[in-house]
């Protein structure tokens, strides 16, 4: 029997020639090339065969737009002669296409210009000062494509002249460095580098949704998250070099060489530790302006905005800087009325990215639910997932590479039965931290801490394949 | 503070250096040819941060008379006479009281029905203000002030937070009593397990929340405690444009499609691709005048070019001392674009 929705609207399965596929078959709702409307159907239901070939018409020639009511591919539904995208040319296949170097640095399809870096309207008051989000709802594997890599910027961002960057060492008191220096981009690119894999988070990454559910997509609630082969010099080595004193030393500070000129207290457990680059390479080929162009700091683990982009200086020291991001903005308000400084690790989290909030699922039957999970102590150990949100949960399958502080893909087959499910999922990391729910989390810090929300994300299914974010203890 | 160092020279790196007339200084490298002594000059340049126990603060004073004046020429535009304005960042000033000065802890950050958190009810430490004034305030003109002026503007901040009395002089001496004065002076805590290192006082040994990883009939019952508004839905725009077109979801429509609904003036594309928008908005007035306001001012009048030339060169005083940049990048087409664009009363389709 032909389900209808709400609005009278009835869906159809789109290809022809499934074994039962007929007009009543009824696929539960729309995806937006399948909409017919109920006079349509009733056309189609009499036979009317001319509004079938008119249809006919509009797929070979029509590029179905995001959201409308293209009705093509849901006419063909009616029909067991086959697909019009199979029995009839196609434009690409039956015509010239475009030379090479036509686009000489590629762009997506445009098919694909729905995932893009978007704003959170309300969130801020001034675009220089303010944040995009990646669209994680339509990214696949582990690595975020350069130009949908989120950005928060404190006062704009820049496009440094690299051949006038410079980069200085120097140290909080004579003693700690023993040569202040200053290298040029040509000496840093001259130095032995390293490539690795990493995922850099907001500390307010989901910080919209501690007290209450506030925004309808995984794009909003987690996208301040993106992960990047970057390629450098160790912090270390540029250290060492200057003749650095790394046991007196205690921390460093970080600052970037825009009009912000922002500072961040970085420890020198994780600079000794190697695990600190100077870098300059983000997948394959230079940083991206947004990204901090040409040089920024990658402190793995710990949350973005130590990751000081537009790096123009490290000085050596023994003491906390409490610089604006670590003493006015970046503390995590406690019950209390305290605020916990310094707060730093991006601790193990994990969200499902397909399906997600603001999503419909196109049908029932079998999905792959896939989503990321990462940690700010090392690798991701195990992700498990529930559909009744957490009575019940089953481990998922860890996509390779699992990498330390890199976002790890999970994904776990699903049979979607039509009836509300809620979708959870829960990551372990190889500290043995396993990802809190709401309830911990709000008992351990309150509701108004803003940064390091790391609570298990639920998103809802509703019977019409609606996805929806909610929360749940 | 760093001071310039001396040690032996590396023959490898002797021509390097003395053609840069860093004859006698050198290090000890593993890299030969890569990279050179900073000088003193450059250092001092450079190295600006002041930290919490007043390390590279520079000498120098300014009193709250004098600050005030600066607030209002250049500061005042984005945070509010007071410094309570939220219009454009966050309020900076409000929120504490005497007794906060007192105790060094602020009470209202206790109550959950307080509606701001301004900077002087968070911050512990008085550096961080000298600090990040002078590296970064004015918002479109950083590191123009001197550092007396970053004394009176922060002079007249405290003085506004009624933490220093009207005819307060702030010193390199007496900011140091301002520190005991501060009111969330005692309002932060390194007792947590999110600093990677052991270098912080009294870190927490273990994180603060203990998850476990239970498999099934983990608890009785859900409780669901909150999901999105039907009228939060379409805050974002039409989900159905922020999806792919194929694949096992689409996104809801929750709104026009992006295709059928006007595109934005070109002419409001430039501007916010030029920075632009960061000062100005079309009808409020945000750093710089709102666009309206320039266009009131100007309609009529055989203008455009005098205009053209203030947006390339920038200017000050017609609208108050806060600078408008030269625009160098810009190319005259573009500021033609745009000067006729906010002629026309700036429309944004």
């Amino acid at each position: 029997m032909t389900k209808l929705r709400p609005d009278g609207e009835a869906t159809l399965r789109t290809d022809p020639l499934a074994p039962g596929a007929d007009v009543s078959s009824g696929r539960l709702r729309r995806a937006p090339e399948s909409f017919l409307t109920p006079e349509e159907i009733r056309q189609v239901g009499q036979g009317r065969r001319a509004f079938l070939r008119a249809s006919f018409l509009t797929a070979a020639a029509a590029t179905v737009a995001v959201g409308t009511r293209g009705r093509a591919a849901a006419a063909s539904t009616a029909v067991s002669v086959g697909d019009p995208d199979i029995l009839n040319p196609t434009p690409w296949g039956s015509s010239l296409g475009q030379p090479v170097a036509a686009s000489p640095y590629g762009q997506p399809s445009k098919h694909e210009r729905g995932l893009a870096r978007r704003q959170s309207p309300g969130l801020t008051q001034v675009a220089a000062a303010s944040v995009s989000f990646a669209p994680l709802q339509g990214l696949f594997g582990i690595i975020t494509p350069s130009g949908l890599h989120f950005e928060r910027h404190h006062q704009g961002w820049q496009d440094i002249d690299p051949t006038r960057h410079r980069f200085m060492i120097d140290g909080a008191r004579p003693e700690f460095v023993k040569t202040p220096k200053v290298y040029t981009m040509d000496d840093i690119l001259r130095l032995p580098s390293v490539s690795r894999m990493h995922f850099i988070e907001c500390g307010a990454n989901t910080g919209m949704e501690w007290g209450n559910v506030a925004v309808p997509t995984v794009q909003y609630t987690h996208g301040m998250l993106s992960c990047s082969e970057f390629t450098g010099v160790p912090l270390r080595t540029l250290l060492e070099d200057c003749g650095a004193d790394l046991k007196a030393a205690t921390y460093v500070l970080a600052e970037g060489g825009d009009g912000s000129s922002m500072t961040r207290t970085i420890p020198i457990e994780l600079v000794l530790s190697g695990e600190v680059l100077v870098a300059y390479g983000q997948n394959g080929e230079m940083l991206r302006p947004e990204n901090g162009y040409p040089l920024r700091l990658i402190v793995p683990g710990v949350q973005g905005v130590s990751w000081v982009k537009w790096l123009r200086r490290v000085e050596v020291g023994d003491r906390p800087y409490a610089t604006k991001d670590e003493a006015v903005h970046y503390i995590d308000l406690m019950p209390d009325g305290q605020h916990r400084q310094y707060s730093s690790i991006q601790e193990c989290k994990s969200v499902i990215t397909t399906p997600s909030g603001g999503q419909t699922l196109v049908d029932k039957g079998y999905f792959t639910i896939s989503g990321l999970a990462w940690s700010g102590r090392g690798k991701v150990k195990r992700v498990d997932v529930s559909v009744d949100g957490g009575v019940n949960w089953v481990e998922a399958t860890l996509q390779t590479p699992v990498l330390s502080k890199c976002l790890t893909r999970f994904i776990l087959p699903w049979n979607w039965d039509g009836k509300p499910a809620l979708l959870q999922s829960r990551a372990t990391d190889e500290t043995g931290f396993v990802q809190p729910g709401y309830g911990q989390l709000r008992a351990a810090r309150g509701s108004r801490s803003i940064y390091h929300n790391n609570a298990i994300q639920t998103w809802q299914v509703a019977e019409n394949g609606d996805v929806s974010n909610v929360q749940i203890l | 503070m760093s001071r310039f160092c001396k040690a032996a020279l590396l023959g490898s790196t002797l021509g390097v250096l003395l053609g840069l007339g860093l004859g006698g200084t050198a290090l000890a490298d593993n890299f030969p040819g890569v990279g050179r002594p900073a000088t003193p000059a450059e250092v001092k340049a450079w190295d600006i941060d002041v930290g919490p126990d007043f390390t590279g603060l520079p000498s120098g004073s300014g009193s709250v008379s004098r600050g005030m004046d600066i607030w209002e020429a250049k500061c005042s535009a984005c945070h509010g006479t007071f410094g309570e304005s939220n219009s454009v960042f966050n309020p900076l000033i409000g929120g504490t009281t005497a007794e906060d000065v007192k105790s060094g802890h602020v009470a209202t950050l206790k109550r959950t029905d307080f509606p701001a958190r301004t900077t002087v009810m968070k911050v512990a430490t008085v550096s961080t203000l000298y600090d990040y004034i002078r590296r970064a305030m004015p918002w479109n003109a950083p590191k123009s002030l001197s550092d007396d002026d970053v004394y009176a503007v922060l002079a007249y901040m405290l003085n506004l937070a009624e933490i220093v009395p009207d005819d307060f002089v702030l010193t390199d001496a007496t900011i140091r009593d301002v520190q005991a004065r501060m009111p969330n002076r005692d309002g932060m805590t390194t007792a947590h397990a999110l600093w990677p290192g052991p270098g912080l006082p009294n870190p927490a040994a273990k994180p603060d929340t203990a998850n476990a990883a239970c498999m099934t009939n983990c608890k009785p019952s859900v409780q669901r405690t909150s999901h999105l508004p039907d009228h939060a839905l379409g805050a974002h725009g039409n989900l159905a444009a922020q999806n792919r077109i194929f694949g096992p979801v689409r996104g809801q429509r929750t709104g026009p499609d992006e295709a059928a609904t006007d595109k934005p003036n070109p002419a409001l594309t430039l501007a916010e691709a030029s920075g632009c928008l960061s000062c100005h908005a079309v009808d409020t007035r945000v750093v710089g005048p709102s666009y309206s306001e320039i266009a009131a001012r100007y309609r009529g009048s055989d203008s455009a070019d005098a205009l053209m030339s203030k947006v390339k060169a920038g200017g000050e005083g017609v609208w108050g001392a806060v600078t408008m940049p030269p625009q160098p990048d810009l190319k005259d087409d573009q500021v033609k674009t745009l000067v006729a664009w906010i002629l026309a009363g700036a429309p944004t389709k």
